[in-house]
């Protein structure tokens, strides 16, 4: 059970990541490889802050600002200079690498003996519960602290994913939308496309490095490598959570990306179950990816065949 | 209103497909005048309404428009003065905005976009109304998804939302050439009626000799990016389609006796 429990929180953790994902790749139609930065990028800052006594919400706002200031470097890069959408955020991501071990000193920072947001979370629920740290959970018993956990990553991820989508509803993220969808249209409504680019890939990296942040605080340290990988992760969820819901209504897709993210999770961690290698993961990853790319174009193919016989 | 003075412009100049789309165009608009553009396919009738849109910037010339020099405004800067219906059906709405959305992109067209609630009551209910007024049916389902419309539905809509706020200048670049007759015809009654309404500045580019003929106050007939001919007032008034036609088949003979005559003189002296 606590390993479902486990599996839920980081689902949902990541699912900030596939709400970034989402924003870039879906809304902006925008490779963005920058992400694989911003979440390294995000768990250091929130880390190394945390580290120096700020409080884990300030830290982990701090680490969204971080990464909206390297999506918005990636955004100029390909606005203003004219570089290629892929490469403007290879060279962002590549940066980072340094930049983050600069930010933590060092290629690991423990948070063992911090305050953390998982810290304070059980401390909040051990107080609800009056000292108890098992409770009953439909028959399961389940650690305080586990499900402590999962309450508050649940409620962070409903907070920022209600904002989000009451924000892609405002003049503002009407007008980002359709820079995505229509951009001689936009630009004909006066629209300056440019900086709209710039401000959703920041967003995006936003909630990238923010779940970044959560990340670190849940498993308890920030390491200069979790972010390999991660743009496919967050991929393969928006591609499931799309899978789900089916439709393209803003508030079901958000939904359903958050749906993805976890259900994406549960597979893993059955899969991890049935001997997979840790190893392969990412291999996996990639693979699932591939095939949900190719397997609507093979499908079509099929049926115009079918339609032509 | 609009004062075109001299506008040049060159694609991929310097290279073997260099084209000299605009050579030097003079137009002044005034006040309220619908001036109709036709010509032969490449005479720059449509870069000429790319220009003043600010797609591209001229290489040559000044454009100013309601009192103001435009020449090097971006093309989003220009959006404040300027309303515009494309060819394409698709590219003038926003397909998986819904109605309502793209309605209230609109609203906006060319002023500041902030953390402001984009539907407003008082916006969608005069939606309604201007909606209804397109006698499609629209009206109950300004929450669907404009991709899901048909093409004349998405171009009487683009021409909603051009004239939403009230435009210095209209542009309408060949707005009904994608469309079946039946819609064509829709989208023009439409045209007439907000132009008549709001008494709009507006340049129209299109292929319809008939609707070249029957709209409009001016008619100016575009060759190799220039203004060949300027009909205005009475003489506009008088143009039939088969006048418009004959000017064409006047344009052709005088290329083919062009070439001809390169020709002849290429032979004897080359």
């Amino acid at each position: 059970m606590s390993l479902l429990i486990g599996t839920f929180t980081i689902g949902f953790i990541l699912s900030l990541l596939a709400l970034g994902v989402f924003i870039s790749f879906r809304i902006f139609a925008f490779p963005d490889i920058t992400a694989d930065g911003s979440v390294t990028l995000g768990a250091a800052v929130a880390a190394t802050l945390m580290v120096h006594g700020t409080s884990p919400i300030l830290a982990s706002l701090a680490a969204f600002g971080a990464g909206m200031i390297a999506g918005a470097c990636t955004g100029t890069l390909y606005t203003r200079f004219k570089i290629n959408s892929l490469l403007s955020g290879i060279l962002v991501m590549t940066s980072l690498y340094s930049i983050n071990l600069h930010i933590m000193g060092q290629s690991n920072v423990p948070l063992l003996s911090v305050t953390t947001l998982a810290t304070q979370s059980e401390q909040v629920a051990v107080k609800l519960m009056k000292g108890a740290t098992t409770l009953d959970l439909a028959g399961w018993e389940v650690s305080v602290r586990d499900a402590s956990l999962l309450a508050a990553v649940g409620l962070v991820v409903t907070l920022t994913g209600a904002l989000l989508y009451l924000f892609l509803r405002t003049n503002l993220g009407m007008a980002m939308r359709a820079t995505g969808d229509n951009v001689q249209m936009i630009r004909a409504l006066g629209v300056n496309d440019g900086n709209m680019i710039v401000f959703g890939v920041a967003i995006s990296n936003g909630f990238v490095a923010l779940s970044g942040a959560l990340l670190a605080q849940y498993q308890g340290f920030a390491d200069v490598g979790m972010g390999i990988g991660m743009v496919v992760w967050g991929l393969a969820s928006v591609i499931i959570g799309e899978a789900l819901v089916g439709t393209n209504q803003l508030g079901t897709t958000i939904v359903g990306t958050v749906m993805g993210s976890v259900l994406f999770r549960l597979l893993v961690a059955v899969a991890l179950r049935w001997g997979l290698s840790p190893n392969d993961l990412k291999l996996i990853t990639a693979l699932f990816v591939f095939c949900a790319l190719i397997v609507p174009q093979f499908l079509r193919k099929k049926r115009l065949r079918i339609a032509h016989a | 209103m609009l004062e075109i003075q001299g506008v040049a412009k060159t694609f991929n100049s310097g290279t073997p497909n260099e084209v000299r789309s605009l050579r030097g165009v003079h137009l002044e608009l005034a006040a309220g005048s619908w001036v109709i553009i036709i010509g032969t396919n490449g005479s720059g009738k449509s870069t000429l309404l790319n220009a003043v849109a600010g797609t591209f910037l001229v290489d040559e010339g000044t454009i100013r428009l309601a009192g103001r020099e435009v020449t090097r405004w971006p093309e989003h800067a220009r959006a404040e003065l300027i309303g515009r219906v494309f060819q394409n059906p698709f590219s003038g709405t926003s397909p998986s905005l819904t109605i309502e959305e793209n309605l209230s992109l609109a609203a906006l067209r060319g002023r500041g976009r902030g953390l402001g609630w984009g539907l407003k009551q008082s916006l969608v209910s005069r939606m309604r109304d201007e909606v209804s007024r397109l006698n499609m049916g629209l009206e109950n389902r300004l929450e669907n998804a404009i991709g899901s419309l048909s093409g004349g539905q998405r171009q009487a809509l683009t021409l909603l939302m051009a004239t939403w706020l009230r435009p210095e200048l209209l542009l309408l670049d060949e707005h009904t050439a994608a469309l079946d007759p039946k819609s064509a015809d829709l989208v023009i009654a439409l045209t007439e009626q907000v132009v008549a309404r709001d008494q709009l500045t507006t340049l129209m580019v299109t292929h319809s000799m008939h609707q070249a003929a029957s709209l409009g106050d001016r008619l100016i007939m575009m060759h190799r990016g220039q203004i060949i001919h300027d009909f205005q007032g009475a003489e506009k008034r008088r143009l039939r389609p088969d006048d418009l036609l004959a000017r064409f088949e006047e344009v052709r003979r005088a290329e083919q006796l062009d070439e001809s005559a390169a020709q002849m003189l290429a032979e004897q002296y080359i």
